[in-house]
């Protein structure tokens, strides 16, 4: 690795041409993958520029989706944790309960404008696997959703739902079983069916052009509350919060705000049983920069270069790596990568239940863990905005577990 | 040597008028000593040439024979300077046979290009597969074994079309590497009369011999790819053979070796017009 990358002038100009944001990004991937890779880099740059294809995707996000999405005052919130005003950017409301159908419904338009039948998909939380699997019924397309057997377990209303849309979940034994090894599983699933196949990654990460390609689908967050807290508050916010696994929600969040540097970008990756266990999911915190699943990024690694397991409540952020733009934000010193432990977010989990009336997903509650630390900080007369990117029906087991009950 | 190995075993291999047979293992499977005994065995076996596997936690090319070797390699402790101590070993009695190295890009990243590539020619080993590092991220990687003489071999794959096969064949030396088939090792089989157009192909892109992987797993699928192929690759059928033997009890080196001996006649016979033997 070289020194971390010098300050770009425009955040908003990367990748390049080689899908990389710095040393991060690119394209390391098998050969038989890479003729389907560029054509769906291809493909994917034809679409962005089709009015058609724009206008086809802002209209089921509007019909389909229900966007945009609330942006709510959470006035208890903002009391309780005594500093800067806080906004919920309602994620959790889209339809299938997350963020991750604004990126399903982009790609689902475009493996069909590219001719492909049958649709893959790996998932952690089962958020991407139903958001797959609804978009692949809506347009009556076969879907595969790969599923760590262990995720297959502690998420069992979402496998479900998942069967109840069409899909056919794969639970996946080799490795951890956790996200990583359902990814694993689908790249060797694309492999093999070149010809007909359309894999539908679910975050911000993997090889160019997904990264940069989810990332456009998710901006559609960060760009709604633009709008939506200039028209509440006549102003940007000072900072924006994210949980970060993938990272596909808080990119979504960050990227129309890169350039505007007076709001501070945080991510909260998953500190698992605490930093100082070994035990966690942070990348950037605990990891160093390697490759795996086709990019360069910060990944959690031993001495020899082999990944190691990532340990997180949330099956959603219990992924070894991170999505490279993170990486790149990181080394530049745009973006500012906190953590939360387990505990601290079933402590968020249960707080935002009992002072707003909303069930985060345990993946959310993690960045509300670190809330209340960035609202002091930026102080009374402040303005923050969290990205509450999932609902938390799907963890009701998990939460009842660790507080001892049974459901 | 290094190149040169590479080099001197094929224009051995053409002035005999058969193909090579080329063995894989990997490293370490199921642990160092057994797995320096079955890589000193191979050339008496039968292998021409030799891969040596080098775990990695997250293979994504790999079908289960081989995920499961990894893994096996991995709980006994193999690292990648494990693996180069393993070639030194092999060295000190084998001056001829050509190593390939062949595993996934984090390791080599973590050691350093330039570091593994010094290391990797200092044990004898002669060329690098890396399956996820494709001919747009090679350049950084086909420096540095340039600078120790190193071979990198990029894979070609019926995907690859043939101003691909240019591209990689620019970055390779050595032999060039055919995938026989769309997928991961191991799993579908190759057949030999759709591998030989693309054999063809391949050889017209680089001029180098190419040798078939990924999609062999009897004597008989040997034999009739050796016929059109410059080098037939066993692995998945070899390290599903360590596993068996393992399972039931058996010599594992034995059985591997076994394996290799009916491989490598098929290969031999392949070119003879009436095989008697």
């Amino acid at each position: 690795m070289n020194a971390p990358s010098a300050k770009p002038n425009d955040y908003a100009a990367y990748p390049d041409a080689k899908g990389r944001f710095g040393d991060f990004g690119g394209q390391y991937v098998p050969e038989t993958l890479m003729p389907l890779v560029h054509e769906l880099d291809a493909a994917y740059a034809a679409a962005k520029a089709d009015p058609a294809f724009q206008a086809e995707l802002s209209g089921l996000l509007t019909h389909y989706v229900g966007r945009p999405s609330p942006l709510y005052f959470a006035e208890r919130l903002t009391d309780h944790f005594g500093g800067a005003k806080i906004y919920l950017k309602r994620e959790e409301l889209n339809h299938t309960g997350s963020h991750k159908i604004n990126n399903c419904i982009g790609q689902i338009l475009l493996a069909r404008r590219m001719g492909k039948t049958r649709i893959i998909a790996e998932t952690g939380a089962g958020q991407h696997g139903v958001a797959s699997a609804t978009v692949c019924a809506k347009y009556g397309l076969p879907c595969v959703v790969y599923m760590g057997a262990v995720d297959v377990e502690r998420q069992k209303p979402n496998v479900f739902r998942m069967n109840l849309l069409g899909a056919r979940v794969e639970a996946v034994t080799s490795g951890s079983a956790t996200l990583k090894d359902a990814m694993n599983e689908a790249l060797r699933d694309w492999v093999t069916n070149v010809h007909d196949t359309y894999y539908l990654i679910g975050t911000a990460a993997g090889m160019h052009p997904y990264p940069a390609m989810v990332r456009d689908f998710q901006s559609v967050i960060g760009l709604e509350t633009k709008a939506q807290v200039m028209e509440a508050e006549g102003r940007l916010p000072d900072a924006v919060v994210a949980c970060v696994g993938g990272g596909s929600n808080a990119i979504g969040m960050f990227h129309p705000f890169l350039n505007d540097e007076g709001v501070k970008l945080i991510g909260v990756e998953a500190a698992g049983e605490g930093m100082e266990t070994g035990r966690h999911a942070a990348a950037i915190n605990g990891g160093r920069p390697g490759v795996l699943h086709g990019n360069m990024t910060y990944l959690l690694q031993d001495s020899e270069g082999q990944i190691t397991e990532a340990h997180s409540i949330s099956a959603g952020l219990d992924y070894p790596g991170i999505g490279p733009e993170h990486s790149w934000l990181h080394d530049v010193g745009r973006a500012t990568y906190l953590t939360a432990t387990d505990l601290e977010s079933l402590e968020a989990f249960k707080l935002l239940a009992e002072l707003e009336g909303i069930l985060p997903a345990i993946e959310s509650a993690h960045a509300i863990a670190r809330l209340g630390d960035v609202a002091r900080e930026v102080g009374k007369g402040g303005i923050v905005v969290l990205n509450l990117s999932g609902r938390g029906d799907k963890d009701v087991a998990t939460v009842a577990a660790h507080l001892g009950m049974a459901i | 040597m290094t190149k040169a190995r590479i080099d001197a075993r094929f224009a051995a291999l053409r002035s005999e008028n058969r193909a090579a047979f080329v063995a894989y293992i990997m490293a370490g499977d199921p642990d160092y000593d057994r797995g320096l005994e079955i890589l000193k065995g191979l050339p008496a076996a039968g292998a021409d040439l030799i891969e040596v596997g080098f775990p990695f936690s997250d293979p994504m090319a790999e079908g289960p024979p081989i995920q499961r070797a990894a893994l096996r390699a991995l709980d006994s402790g193999m690292t990648l300077s494990k693996t180069l101590a393993m070639i030194a070993e092999f060295r000190k009695g084998d001056q001829t046979t050509p190593i390939i190295l062949m595993g996934y890009a984090n390791p080599l990243i973590n050691r350093g290009f330039a570091a593994f590539a010094q290391n990797a020619a200092a044990a004898g080993a002669d060329g690098l597969i890396v399956v996820d590092i494709p001919p747009e991220e090679a350049d950084p990687l086909a420096d540095a074994l340039d600078a120790e003489n190193l071979s990198l071999l990029l894979l070609s794959t019926p995907t690859s079309d043939d101003a691909r096969l240019k591209v990689i064949a620019r970055r390779t030396s050595g032999f060039a590497y055919y995938v026989s088939v769309a997928g991961v090792t191991g799993v579908k089989e190759a057949d030999a009369a759709t591998v030989a157009p693309h054999v063809a192909r391949v050889r017209a892109a680089g001029g180098l011999p190419v040798c078939v992987g990924f999609g062999i797993k009897t004597p008989e699928r040997a034999e009739a790819v050796a016929r059109v192929a410059d080098g037939v690759v066993v692995g998945s059928a070899l390290v599903e053979e360590i596993a068996a033997s393992l399972a039931m009890n058996e010599t594992v080196t034995t059985r591997v070796l076994s394996k290799v001996e009916s491989l490598a006649k098929a290969v031999r016979l392949a070119r003879v017009a009436s095989p008697t033997v």
